[in-house]
């Protein structure tokens, strides 16, 4: 009888997360459609060339008329008012919702899990204090509160991010906090402290590697949907500038074409179609994800 | 120092109050404990659960569980520089050098004990490199020559990867010392356990490894707070027999925490009864079974289950300690009460040599 296996646990752990997320074909789909976007992003310069000395960010224009014009050989996803470059915007656009998606998601976890485990670690009169500032910003509806913020931080893509790292930490010291104290009441926290480990210590190599598999999972499910709140603040003109790749901006240009013209009620379906599949395939894509994660993570849903 | 040890003394603990806050109310549950544990002896300290036996374990360590908090009474301490110290007046950067270093525990369930997500060659490390690192800096010097190959050579050189390679000398110098504790243990095949996580070991197992932990600095003064209640029988002689030659080999005084009088029988030199948060005798260990004195000791000795006669237990319940009774707290059990019983707590007092009792049966004022 072997006591134990030759491979690595870790290695074998990893194998059988790669197993669980092969078997099944949405989380593959969620796993391609990630990629799909990330080398989109990655390889933007290649994809839709920035003209020299400008912002690459801001879209370029064929010209100043209102009026949409559809895909042409020029322009493959046609343009939208303004005559903006829908295809540049929308391959650009993928690095903007990348930046707000994963800086919102780090910070807010981040400062999460530092109050979460604080909290959740001390107990008592610190834990009442942080879980009650907590209460104050998950009071208000989070997209009405990031609102407010932007608007008295100005109007920018860095408020943006700001405000929704704002009204998005607190669920995340929740979780964590939950977690936390679950963990310390486990006897292993008591013999590390017997062993001599400092809180410090014990907090960052005992209690959070216990508590991070849940947080993994809510950041990647979070990711998509911060993009989607980045997007109505840009709808509703809180967002980037006007003429920025930013697929919420993208939107809120087509808003007056989305009646199309008289006899004719799809005549510039470009402008908010292929900007919405595209956040359509995005938000999916991290959920998809996200879901696969549980399921490969969570020990009461996986060996079954 | 308000007061010194003897010569023999290791540790004292002095009428010692913890108190619980609680929404029912305040949970008395120790109070005036005295205890002393003399250099090299086994200390067994017996009593049913709720006794206050495990906080004051913790307590010792200053790690008494919230909302426990320390009302009154001192623990002294030698320490290995020969300083007497009261552990409870101690500031969390000292305790963090005493705890692991010079007082270790074990506990009750191994299983719990050790950290899921780490091996257990990582666990024995985080000790070892907690109290050890000056010598294991020194045998990491020493591998310094023999590693530096290959690729090490130049990047040893780069701020970031000289960390890299200490950490990993580090490493090395502390899995010789581990393996050599795992055999000490008595762990077979220690190459393969030491890369092992908790989950794959059998209880047993991993209660060895608990105890490697609590070892790796060779501490002056062990707490096993009841380490083979949750193993088999003959798992439990297997580890029961570990520390008693363990104790030989590192000089350690221990304190072991136990229900069970046959295990008490089998390893302490002393023992310590409690009874809710008191401390009602204590006695070297033949004389408590031959001569027992305070009437909760009877009974608890009575109690032990024998071939042949009736199972005899303890009539009543252990009382609530929010609401503890007046007085000695066992009189409402106890066959022997008078009046005094109900108004004072008798005080421990030494009846023969080395022989204490907390009991008017057995004087005091």
């Amino acid at each position: 009888m072997r006591l134990i296996d030759s491979e690595s646990p870790r290695i074998k752990e990893l194998k059988f997360i790669w197993k669980r997320l092969r078997s099944s074909p949405l989380s593959l789909a969620g796993l391609a459609i990630i990629i799909f976007f990330t080398l989109i992003a990655i390889f933007a310069p290649v994809l839709a060339p920035p003209r020299g000395g400008r912002d690459p960010y801001m879209m370029p224009r064929f010209g100043f008329s209102p009026t949409p014009r559809p895909p042409s050989p020029e322009a493959i996803f046609g343009t939208t008012e303004g005559q903006y470059d829908l295809y540049y915007g929308i391959i650009w656009g993928t690095r903007t919702a990348y930046r707000i998606g994963l800086l919102v998601v780090l910070a807010s976890a981040l400062v999460g899990i530092v109050i979460g485990s604080i909290a959740g670690y001390y107990k008592g009169v610190i834990d009442e204090v942080l879980m009650r500032i907590t209460d104050i910003f998950l009071a208000f509806p989070s997209l009405i509160l990031a609102m407010a913020f932007v608007v008295a931080f100005g109007r920018s893509l860095d408020s943006v991010t700001l405000a929704l790292i704002i009204v998005s930490w607190p669920s995340y010291a929740r979780l964590i906090r939950g977690e936390v104290l679950k963990v310390t009441a486990e006897d292993f926290v008591e013999a590390a402290k017997a062993v001599g480990c400092s809180d410090f210590r014990v907090i960052v190599k005992h209690v959070l590697p216990n508590t991070i598999f849940p947080l993994l999972v809510m950041a990647s499910l979070d990711i998509g949907s911060i993009v989607l709140t980045a997007a109505a603040l840009s709808f509703l003109g809180l967002g980037a500038p006007t003429g920025y790749s930013d697929w919420g901006q993208i939107i809120s240009l087509s808003r007056n074409w989305i009646t199309g013209a008289p006899g004719n009620p799809f005549a510039y379906w470009h402008t908010y179609i292929i900007p919405g599949v595209f956040l359509f395939l995005f938000v999916m894509g991290w959920n998809l994800l996200g879901d696969a994660l549980r399921d490969a993570l969570d020990p009461m849903m996986r060996r079954r | 120092m308000n007061s010194m040890l003897d010569n023999a003394e290791k540790l004292r603990v002095k009428d010692l109050i913890v108190r619980f806050y609680t929404y029912e109310g305040i949970v008395k549950a120790v109070e005036k404990a005295n205890l002393n544990l003399i250099k090299g002896e086994t200390l067994g300290i017996v009593g049913e659960t709720g006794s206050g036996k495990s906080v004051t374990a913790l307590t010792i360590m200053a790690l008494t569980p919230p909302p426990g908090k320390v009302e009154g009474g001192s623990i002294l301490f030698q320490r290995a520089t020969g300083e007497v110290v009261d552990i409870l007046k101690l500031n969390e950067a000292v305790l963090l050098k005493i705890r692991g270093k010079e007082i270790s525990m074990i506990f009750q369930e191994p299983n719990a004990a050790l950290d899921p997500l780490y091996t257990v060659g990582d666990q024995i490390a985080e000790a070892l490199l907690t109290h050890r690192r000056a010598e294991m800096l020194e045998a990491a010097r020493e591998l310094e020559a023999v590693e530096s190959r290959g690729l090490w050579k130049i990047l040893k050189n780069i701020p970031y990867f000289r960390e890299r390679f200490k950490e990993k000398l580090l490493k090395k110098a502390a899995h010789k010392e581990i393996i050599e504790l795992l055999r000490l243990m008595e762990i077979p095949d220690p190459e393969r356990i030491i890369n092992a996580y908790p989950h794959e070991l059998s209880g047993g197992m991993q209660q060895r490894i608990v105890i490697a932990i609590a070892l790796a600095c060779s501490p002056a003064v062990l707490l096993a707070d009841e380490p083979t209640t949750n193993l088999d029988v003959t798992v439990q002689a297997q580890i029961l027999d570990l520390i008693r030659r363990l104790k030989e080999r590192f000089k350690t005084s221990v304190i072991y925490i136990t229900h069970d009088m046959g295990v008490i029988a089998e390893l302490s030199d002393r023992v310590a009864v409690m009874y809710a948060g008191n401390v009602v005798e204590v006695a070297p260990t033949r004389e408590i079974f031959k001569n027992p004195l305070h009437p909760y000791t009877k009974a608890l000795l009575d109690s032990i289950p024998r071939p042949g006669s009736p199972f005899k237990s303890i009539p009543g319940i252990v009382p609530n300690l929010v609401n503890p009774p007046s007085g000695c707290r066992f009189h409402p059990r106890c066959s022997y009460v008078m009046d005094r019983c109900i108004e004072g707590t008798p005080p421990l007092i030494e009846v023969s040599k080395g022989h204490y009792v907390a009991c008017f049966l057995h004087g005091g004022a």
